[in-house]
């Protein structure tokens, strides 16, 4: 096709990717409808947009995973089929994916040249990859030892091993999806300096991600998406987060929560000296101690993986542990036959689990099924000692649908059919409605759309205010300043630190994150 | 929302699964220089073409029902209890015992006793393994296969050595006093002026079948026990949150799986009226087949048990008449096993894909 040079002869230089009319439909779901956008050499282009809203799925067609319904890709003006991740790759297009494809125990080098060894024989490919990788060290500070395998390696470092992987392929463009969600605030920045860096080289670079202030951060141009469609794109330089918000949602948003300052009471939840051995002999929690008082909210700030989820197992009654925990004065069972999630929730701790797809929700299950789930002893659930109420269920499932606007409030479609929201909605509504002594609350908004955290935070303040205690773990640290009263940092099992959320900020946070103890800082 | 609609899965998906197996059968009938259509019909006429036929196919059926419900209670734990052929070989034994310990008055007094036999030595049966399970993480798949061995063997040594009668050259039990003797078909039909061949061994255990479907579906989609099992089978971590106890659930999934594998014994077994070698004949198998075509729930159960009710009176039929070997029956039922479990998806996606195409041509 010819007609790809001259679309680019408008500007002076051809867009280094420009997609014309894209769409593709997932069964009934038109995941992207007729979506054009133009990326030029040399910038970095934020694309926005809610889960759900089909940046993934553009993406993987980019990258040659899905074949678009319709529409066309043009690489430095010309039309390009992209077929699979080898032509892709053919095309100088590099993608670092949200979740590592990395081989754990090989080592840095052996992963750069997987898939991309020339010939039988290893050794020349592996010099030159070390070669290479000397280069990239100096020119993007992208200093990573060659030698070390990956296991060894910090997740910041693990990304940039597949950055490396791209560069390695000869990528002229490298996608990055939600990069950040892994990472401390100072590897996020610093990732943000290694990526202007490979901009200033001539680069392109398409970040993916649905933090704001990302975007504001880093990009020169940003795309918004929303519901399948490519709403807006603008420069970042004449726009601003509230509009983005706008934008993505399509209505007006609060991005600060709305509440007043806490009112403590007496300590709800104290914890002391907890410690947890995992099965592999790994000790996740070291000696924690901490408490959480009536009316207030309690954020447990990390980066994801340093004991948090091990903490709500705990204090959630499926994890066992030694230490004491002590709910409204009265130490809990951590070892025995009345340590199990039944007896916690009996003595008033709900949980909203981290992970709803695999703790919170039985996806293949009813709404109606789901919205008792751990409740199923209660009484007002049982028809008889053995046979469990449906009726009572499902009309108290309705209610609950109708207070907490789950949509559609049909308490009969099967928890997978909702999106993520509404899903995150039944799981809090089972919760939040047992009016509980103690609310466990894991990333509450974890891949829940901007709509949708309004309400969860409204929900979870409310509760905070009807005298609750909350505790509150979320790795988006924005979340946590905006959210909780007081902030506690977990690092590899420990508590670096608790600051008040009105006197401290992201950067004292970060560095408590990063293990950074004030002596050392 | 799913692609394939609720009815088409249950019901159109093992339909083009069977007739996939037959359409294969055929051709291996063909290649044998033998007539296809003459054995359809031989089976067909067989099987519907007088009250003996039914009432052989509803026996086989009875069985199938009782270990095709076994597996499907595991299945719904997410445990693949492949033991069911010896926890039926000890229900049988249970049976035998109970049948054999007193002077029974009367069938309905010794039938509960015998279903309770039969069910406690399947339970136990099947509750190492789970207990291996549960606490040592023995695989269950392994350690009912196993027990499957020891339980032939145990059998086998009980028949020659202790069950079998003094100067007796037959490896079976005593014949099991009158008062033992359940009622046939034709008995219980003939009651009501409804003849029916009392060649068939078919007889009230029939009955007690369908009344375990019912009583499966309630504990499974009414009782909290069945919503815990389920809970468990859907999500192990979600089970866990939840405060549902791996263990317990582990172990009374597999008590209950056993117990229903014994269960039929009444219908093998008590209604043979001794204990022989190999009475379950390969039951405890095909009771996989029949829940994985049923999909686990009881009227799918009792449709597929029908279906190989009908394979293997069927291919008694083909046998007898036709030079088609026996063997080729089991490779008939191997197809239809291998075409509604195994290869579900070769139907499966096609098929998504059919539905898709009407869906958009709505839309």
């Amino acid at each position: 096709m010819s007609d790809g040079a001259t679309t680019g002869g408008a500007a002076s230089v051809a867009p280094a990717i420009e997609l014309k009319g894209i769409s593709k439909a997932f069964g009934p779901v038109q995941a992207n409808k007729d979506i054009s956008i133009r990326v030029m050499p040399g910038t970095i282009h934020g694309i926005i947009g809610e889960n759900g809203a089909g940046k993934s799925t553009l993406m993987s067609i980019l990258y040659g995973f899905y074949k678009a319904d319709a529409g066309d890709i043009f690489i430095s003006g010309n039309r390009t089929e992209i077929p699979d991740s080898q032509a892709a790759i053919a095309a100088g297009i590099g993608m670092v994916f949200q979740h590592f494809k990395l081989v754990e125990n090989f080592t840095v080098l052996e992963n750069v040249v997987l898939g991309a060894e020339d010939g039988a024989r290893l050794t020349p490919s592996l010099a030159k990859a070390r070669q290479l990788l000397t280069e990239l060290a100096e020119e993007y500070q992208l200093n990573v030892d060659p030698d070390a395998t990956i296991e060894e390696l910090s997740v910041g470092y693990q990304q940039r091993v597949e950055i490396l992987k791209a560069l390695y392929r000869k990528a002229d463009i490298l996608i990055l999806d939600e990069p950040t969600g892994v990472l401390t605030p100072s590897e996020a920045d610093h990732l943000f300096r290694i990526l202007k860096g490979l901009r200033d080289e001539g680069k392109t670079i398409i970040l993916i991600t649905h933090k704001l202030r990302e975007i504001m951060d880093v990009t020169d141009t940003v795309s918004v998406m929303r519901r399948g469609e490519m709403t807006a794109t603008v420069k970042t330089s004449e726009t601003n987060p509230s509009e983005l918000a706008e934008m993505m949602v399509g209505r007006k948003v609060l991005l600060r929560v709305d509440k007043e300052p806490a009112q403590p009471k007496g300590n709800v939840l104290e914890v002391e000296n907890l410690s947890v051995v995992d099965e592999d002999g790994v000790q996740r929690l070291k000696n924690i101690s901490l408490n959480v008082r009536a009316g207030e909210i309690v954020g447990i700030a990390g980066v994801a993986g340093n004991g948090q989820s091990e903490l709500l197992e705990v204090l959630g009654g499926y994890r066992s542990a030694t230490g004491r925990i002590l709910l409204n004065g009265e130490e809990i069972d951590l070892t025995g036959a009345r340590s199990d999630g039944q007896t916690r929730r009996a003595r008033g701790i709900a949980h909203v689990p981290e992970d709803r797809h695999k703790e919170g929700l039985i996806l293949d299950f009813f709404a109606w099924e789901n919205m008792v789930f751990g409740y199923h002893h209660a009484p007002e659930f049982q028809k008889n000692p053995r046979f469990m109420s449906n009726a009572a269920i499902k009309a108290d499932c309705e209610a609950k649908m109708e207070r907490f606007d789950v949509r559609p409030p049909i308490p009969s479609l099967a928890a997978k059919n909702f999106s993520g929201g509404n899903q995150q909605k039944i799981v809090l509504a089972r919760e939040i409605e047992r009016d509980p002594d103690l609310l466990l609350v894991g990333q509450p908004t974890r891949g829940v759309d901007i709509g949708a955290i309004e309400f969860i935070h409204q929900q979870i303040v409310a509760l905070r205010d009807k005298g609750k205690a909350i505790l509150l773990v979320s790795v988006e640290l924005d979340e946590i300043l905006s959210l909780a009263d007081r902030i506690a940092v977990m690092f590899d099992g420990q508590i670096m630190g608790e600051r008040l959320a009105s006197e401290t900020n992201e950067q004292e946070l970060g560095l408590l994150m990063a293990g950074v103890t004030q002596g050392a800082a | 929302m799913d692609v394939i609609p609720k009815w088409a899965d249950a019901i159109l998906i093992p339909l083009i699964s069977i007739i996939l197996a037959f359409i294969i059968s055929a051709l291996v009938i063909l290649a044998i220089g033998e007539d296809p259509i003459n054995a359809l019909q031989l089976m067909v006429q067989g099987t519907f073409g007088n009250s003996a036929g039914i009432g052989f196919m509803l026996f086989y059926a009875t069985n199938f029902i009782f270990t095709g419900l076994a597996v499907a209670i595991a299945f719904h734990a997410r445990l693949f209890n492949i033991g069911g052929e010896g926890q039926a070989m000890l229900g049988g034994l249970g049976v035998a015992f109970v049948c054999l310990a007193v002077p029974w008055p009367h069938w309905t007094i010794a039938l509960p006793f015998a279903l309770i036999g039969g069910a406690l030595f399947g339970a136990g049966w099947a509750l190492i393994p789970a207990w291996l399970q549960a606490k040592r993480g023995s695989h269950i798949v392994i350690t009912t296969i196993m027990f499957n061995f020891i339980a032939s063997a145990l059998l086998v040594y009980l028949l020659v050595e202790v069950l079998k009668p003094a100067g007796s050259m037959d490896p079976a039990t005593p014949r099991f006093p009158e008062g033992a003797h359940l009622p046939r078909m034709s008995d219980i039909l003939g009651a009501v002026g409804i003849p029916f061949s009392d060649a068939a061994p078919v007889n009230v255990s029939f009955f007690i079948a369908l009344l375990a479907c019912y009583l499966f579906w309630l504990l499974v989609w009414r009782t909290r026990l069945g919503y815990e099992i389920r809970a468990y089978g859907q999500s192990e971590s979600a089970a866990r949150y939840a405060g549902i106890s791996p263990t317990k659930i582990i172990l009374i999934a597999m008590v209950i799986s056993g117990a229903l594998a014994g269960c039929m014994a009444i219908n093998n077994v008590m209604a043979a009226e001794r204990l022989v070698l190999n009475s379950v004949e390969g039951a405890g198998f095909i009771g996989i087949a029949v829940a994985l075509m049923g999909r686990s729930h009881p009227v799918g159960v009792l449709l597929a048990s029908l279906l190989f009710g009908f394979l293997v009176q069927g291919g008694a039929e083909i046998d007898f008449w036709t030079n088609i070997p026996r063997e080729l029956i089991v490779v008939v039922q191997a197809l239809v096993i291998l075409f509604t479990g195994a290869l579900d998806n070769m139907v499966r996606v096609p098929l998504a894909k059919v539905f898709l195409m009407f869906r958009k041509r709505e839309a």
